[in-house]
This record gives C-alpha cells, sequence and structure tokens, in this order.
C-alpha cells in the first residue's frame, strides 16, 4: 500500500507542476463565475442557470482533465522510459497501474473540489445567500463519473498513442452518455438480433447516464431519490474491472 | 555464489508490418560470480541492453532462464537487493534531485529516517549535495547520470547493474563513474555493467564477456582473454641511411613511421627482433626503444567483431595502437 501511495502522490505531483492543468483549471473557474452573467439575462430562474450550467462545466471540464491527463498517463512512462527504473524496483506492474490511476483520481478530486466550491460560493454570494450543499452531492457524482472515464483512459493508454486513446475514451464517453437512449431505440425499434446485441452492449459499456443526477439536483428532487448505493456499486466495480484488464495487458507488456 | 546466471537465454523481437520475428539474443549462458566487476562488452545494437532489460523484468525472455542472486528474475522480491541505471536514463524532470531519491526510496519500503540519511548520503557521493533542491529539469547530462546513480543505490544494492553508465560523461565524470564502481566493489557488491567504451572495461573489470550480434562470443578474465601472446615488437631506431630504410621497411610488418630523426618500424616475433637489432648495430644505427606490443582488449575486440561481423574494420585506425 506504501507503495502505491508512492506512485499516486508522484503522480499527482507531476500533474499540479504541469502548468496545463492551472491553465485549465482557471479557464474552468472562470466559466463558472460566468454564469453570473447567465443568470442576470434568464429573468426569475437565475439561480437555476448558475446551477445547471455550473454543473455543467464542471463534468465538461473535469471530463477534459481526466481524458486529458488519463491518456498519456501510462503511455508517458513507456515513451519517455521512466518506467525502465520503476519496474525494476519491487513492485507489480499491477501496484504501478493502481497508484497511477489513483494519482490521478487523487488530482481530478481536487480540482472537481476546486470547481465546486467556486460554484457553491458564487450561489451564496450572488444567489440566496444559502450555502447549497446539495450541488456537492452532484459534484460527488460527476467525480465518479471521472473515475470510470479516468480508467477507460487508463486502459487505452497501456496498450495505444495518446492520439488514439483519445479518440476511444470521447467515444466511449459519448457512448455511455446515450446509453439509456440506445437501450430504449433497441427496445423500440430494432429486430430480436439487434435488439439481443444492444442490450448485450448496455451491460457491457459504461452507463455514464447514471451517474448524471444535476437535473434532479438543480430542480429539487430530494437526493434520496436520485443517488442510489447501486450506481456506486456499479461504478466502483466498473473501475476495478478496467484497472484488471489495464494490469492484465500492462503484465504482458515487454518495455524497450 | 553465483550473482547472475542465465541458461539458454534467448529473445526475439517482432518487427515491422509483418510482425517478423528478429532474434536479437541467442542462446545466452552467462555467469556473473559475487563480489566481481563484470564487463559486458559489445558494440551498438549486439544485445546488451537487451541482456540487462532481460535481468531487470522489463522484457521476457523468448526461451531460457535468467537468476539474480539465486531467485529466478520474475521474482519480485529479488528486486530488494538489486540497483539499475538504465541506459539514456530519463527521469521524472519535475521532480527535485531530493525528491527523486525519495520516490524511490519509498519503492523499496525504506523508512522515512533511514531514507532521509541515505539519501543525504547517496548526494554526498555522486557530488550533488548542493543540486538536491534543484528539479531535474535543471540538471545537466552528467548530473542526470549521478543523480541516476545513486537511485541505483538507494537501498544499498548486493547487485548494481549499469547500462553504459559512462556514456555521454566526460573524461572527468566517467574517472568518477569507475571509482565509484571500484567503491562497490571494496564493499563487495557486485557490479555488472555494459559498456563499448573499452578503456573504461579494460581498467576496472575482472572478468569481461563481449557479445556480437546477440551471441557472446568470449567470456573470462581480462588477463586470460588477452592472452600473453606477443603481437609485435616495436623498435625504435635513429642514423639510418637509405640503404637501411629500405631493408628494415622489408622487415617491417607495417610501413615505418618517421618521427624526427627516429623511425619506428615492427616485427612479429623475438627471434626477427634479434636479427633485426643485430643489423642495425651493424650498420651503425643507434637503437632508442625495443618494446613488446601485447593486444589491448580494444584490438582484441575489433578482432572480434571484425570476424563476424564482415564489412567491420578489423584493426583500429593508424596511430592509436599502443607503439609510436
Amino acid at each position: 500500500m506504501f507503495k502505491i501511495q508512492a506512485i499516486a502522490m508522484n503522480t499527482f505531483k507531476e500533474a499540479v507542476r504541469d502548468r496545463i492543468l492551472y491553465a485549465i483549471l482557471v479557464f474552468a473557474i472562470a466559466m463558472i463565475a460566468g454564469t453570473v452573467i447567465l443568470a442576470r439575462l434568464g429573468a426569475g430562474s437565475g439561480e437555476k442557470v448558475i446551477r445547471d450550467f455550473g454543473l455543467g462545466f464542471i463534468s465538461i471540464f473535469g471530463t477534459l482533465i481526466a481524458v486529458f491527463l488519463g491518456i498519456g498517463l501510462v503511455h508517458k512512462e513507456i515513451d519517455r522510459r521512466t518506467i525502465y527504473t520503476i519496474v525494476s524496483k519491487p513492485i507489480h506492474r499491477s501496484q504501478f497501474i493502481v497508484g497511477k490511476y489513483l494519482g490521478l483520481c487523487f488530482t481530478l478530486f481536487v480540482n472537481v473540489a476546486i470547481m465546486t466550491a467556486t460554484l457553491v460560493g458564487i450561489i451564496y454570494f450572488f444567489g440566496e445567500g444559502l450555502w447549497d450543499f446539495r450541488l456537492v452531492a452532484a459534484s460527488a457524482m460527476i467525480f465518479m463519473e471521472l473515475m470510470v472515464i479516468t480508467g477507460i483512459a487508463v486502459l487505452f493508454s497501456a496498450f495505444s498513442t495518446p492520439a488514439l486513446s483519445a479518440i476511444f475514451t470521447l467515444s466511449l464517453f459519448a457512448i455511455g452518455r446515450l446509453l439509456n437512449d440506445f437501450m430504449m431505440f433497441g427496445e423500440k425499434y430494432a429486430g430480436a438480433t439487434a435488439g439481443k446485441v444492444i442490450g448485450g452492449l448496455y451491460y457491457l459499456l459504461p452507463n455514464l447516464a447514471r451517474f448524471n443526477i444535476s437535473t434532479e439536483v438543480v430542480h429539487g428532487v430530494p437526493l434520496g431519490e436520485v443517488i442510489s448505493g447501486m450506481t456506486i456499486l456499479y461504478g466502483l466495480l466498473y473501475v476495478v474491472t478496467l484497472l484488471a484488464l489495464t494490469a492484465l495487458i500492462f503484465q504482458r507488456r515487454d518495455f524497450r | 555464489m553465483l550473482v547472475v546466471k542465465t541458461e539458454g537465454l534467448t529473445k526475439e523481437f517482432r518487427t515491422g508490418f509483418w510482425r517478423t520475428r528478429v532474434r536479437v539474443l541467442h542462446d545466452l549462458n552467462l555467469e556473473v560470480r559475487q563480489g566481481e566487476i563484470f564487463g559486458y562488452l559489445g558494440p551498438n545494437g549486439a544485445g546488451k541492453t537487451t541482456t540487462m532489460n532481460l535481468l531487470m523484468g522489463l522484457i521476457y525472455p523468448t526461451a531460457g532462464r535468467a537468476w539474480i542472486l539465486g531467485r529466478d528474475v520474475s521474482d519480485v522480491a529479488v528486486k530488494a537487493a538489486v540497483g539499475f541505471l538504465p541506459e539514456n536514463p530519463y527521469f521524472y524532470t519535475y521532480l527535485t534531485g531530493w525528491e527523486f531519491l525519495n520516490f524511490y526510496g519509498q519503492l523499496f519500503g525504506i523508512p522515512s529516517g533511514e531514507r532521509r540519511r541515505r539519501i543525504e548520503e547517496l548526494l554526498h557521493l555522486v557530488g550533488l549535495s548542493d543540486a538536491g533542491k534543484l528539479q531535474l529539469r535543471k540538471y545537466s547530462k552528467g548530473m542526470l547520470q549521478r543523480i541516476g546513480l545513486a537511485q541505483a543505490l538507494i537501498n544499498d544494492p548486493q547487485a548494481v547493474f549499469l547500462d553504459e553508465p559512462m556514456s555521454g560523461l566526460d573524461p572527468v565524470g566517467r574517472k568518477e563513474v569507475r571509482d565509484l564502481i571500484l567503491s562497490l566493489k571494496a564493499k563487495g557488491k557486485t557490479v555488472f555493467f555494459s559498456s563499448h567504451i573499452i578503456p573504461d572495461v579494460e581498467m576496472i573489470c575482472d572478468r569481461v564477456g563481449i557479445i556480437v550480434n546477440g551471441r557472446l562470443i568470449r567470456v573470462g578474465p581480462l588477463e586470460e582473454l588477452l592472452g600473453s601472446e606477443l603481437e609485435s615488437i616495436e623498435i625504435s631506431a635513429s642514423g639510418l641511411d637509405d640503404a637501411a630504410m629500405v631493408e628494415m621497411a622489408q622487415w617491417s610488418v607495417r610501413p615505418p613511421v618517421h618521427r624526427g630523426e627516429k623511425v619506428f618500424f615492427a616485427v612479429g616475433t623475438e627471434k626477427e627482433a634479434m636479427q633485426v637489432v643485430e643489423r642495425l648495430l651493424k650498420m651503425g644505427a643507434l637503437i632508442h626503444a625495443i618494446l613488446p606490443h601485447r593486444l589491448t582488449l580494444e584490438e582484441h575486440f575489433l578482432r572480434e567483431v571484425a570476424n563476424r561481423e564482415p564489412g567491420r574494420r578489423a584493426s583500429p585506425e593508424p596511430g592509436r595502437r599502443g607503439g609510436p
């Protein structure tokens, strides 16, 4: 565990010493702050606009950071040959993968936390003067989704180039967001065979829509009704499966 | 006790569009004993790094097995007693020298107090005490090589594997690395290092293995490898007239070289040397030196390479020999 923690902290250090991350974060905060202007334009439902767009930006920029850092996570170590000095130490390759993944998740956690704090602060100072902690719950689910996206990016990063990994990850992200619609389409229109294929894919591909509770949170649906233990369990199991697959691929690789 | 042992170690890589198999290491049987400095010598692309990477578990063998300190190299636990410096290492440039060593210390699970003491000690050993707080991106190539050596020693290893540790270093840096390797030997460590810089190997190695085209062609103690056989006898003389010069050119195994008043030439055997000296004395020439010339490791190496790689030069360039 100590070794995994060391790898994770090193990954976190690499991310926070990268200027590009700051650029994305500053831009994200500026966009979230910009929702105040949007709210002024939309008479009557001002705070809803701030919440809606704010959570949207957290999700978009979180995904950007997850994909941007995730696709290079393992590939960069092989490309720069820093992996040589790691694999030659008494550490299992799977520990390395888990450490890298957790380091990136911690980076995302800090970023999502900063963006969420900005949004909650804006609501307090420019809105009702209340601390809206329901937004934290929505952000927590966004973070859960980002954990799955990161897992996908890391999986591709273990055997593919960053450019291809980015394409694969973003494609899966888009499919994952629309998976429920695909399922509905499959049930309604597709024939028996196509319906089965769509049904199979539904269970295989990541159902990212499950993590999206922003609309419900913005419209005041009680948290107990929108956050389910099954969704969290689903996310965690999906991540564990992705990491196991990554470790399996990584274990068999020759580094040269 | 054997620190390294390989049996029939073979590696093939798949390359190109058709994924053709290319064998880069053929049936390697190698033994490195405890406490020795073993020099692994070979031209570029001979298979030195492949061997090193197989031993470090970075790549998997196509056939054969390898053991370090009596344990299979696939056993992660064996790496706790091993230090490794890869060829042309790239490190985490965003870390400071101190953080860098601390990170590797953590990977070995060294407790923080001991880690701190060890880092200070190593930074001092490699002459980077003042650069510990500097990010690696600001290090020169020589400094990176030295911090790389320090990370290879963070766990006080029993066996140290260094892949081309002197490459890219200036003469002072190379001497420092040589001294460091010798000091490791003095502490009872085993050092396995690869190089194509022959004088470095010649100066410090107990035993040498020569690898060419993926095949280990010679292995043994340096003196055994070089043998005591004479390669030639160099004679320098002055006061030779034209007729004497013509006669000496016929005796000499290579064209005579003039430097000032002196002429340098070489004969093949001790008997020939005696005859030449006799003739020179009769002709009234002055003899300055008679030097027996044995093969250097470099010449030996070049001959071996030339025998196995047609098209490569068989002998070093003129003027680089031990003679005039």
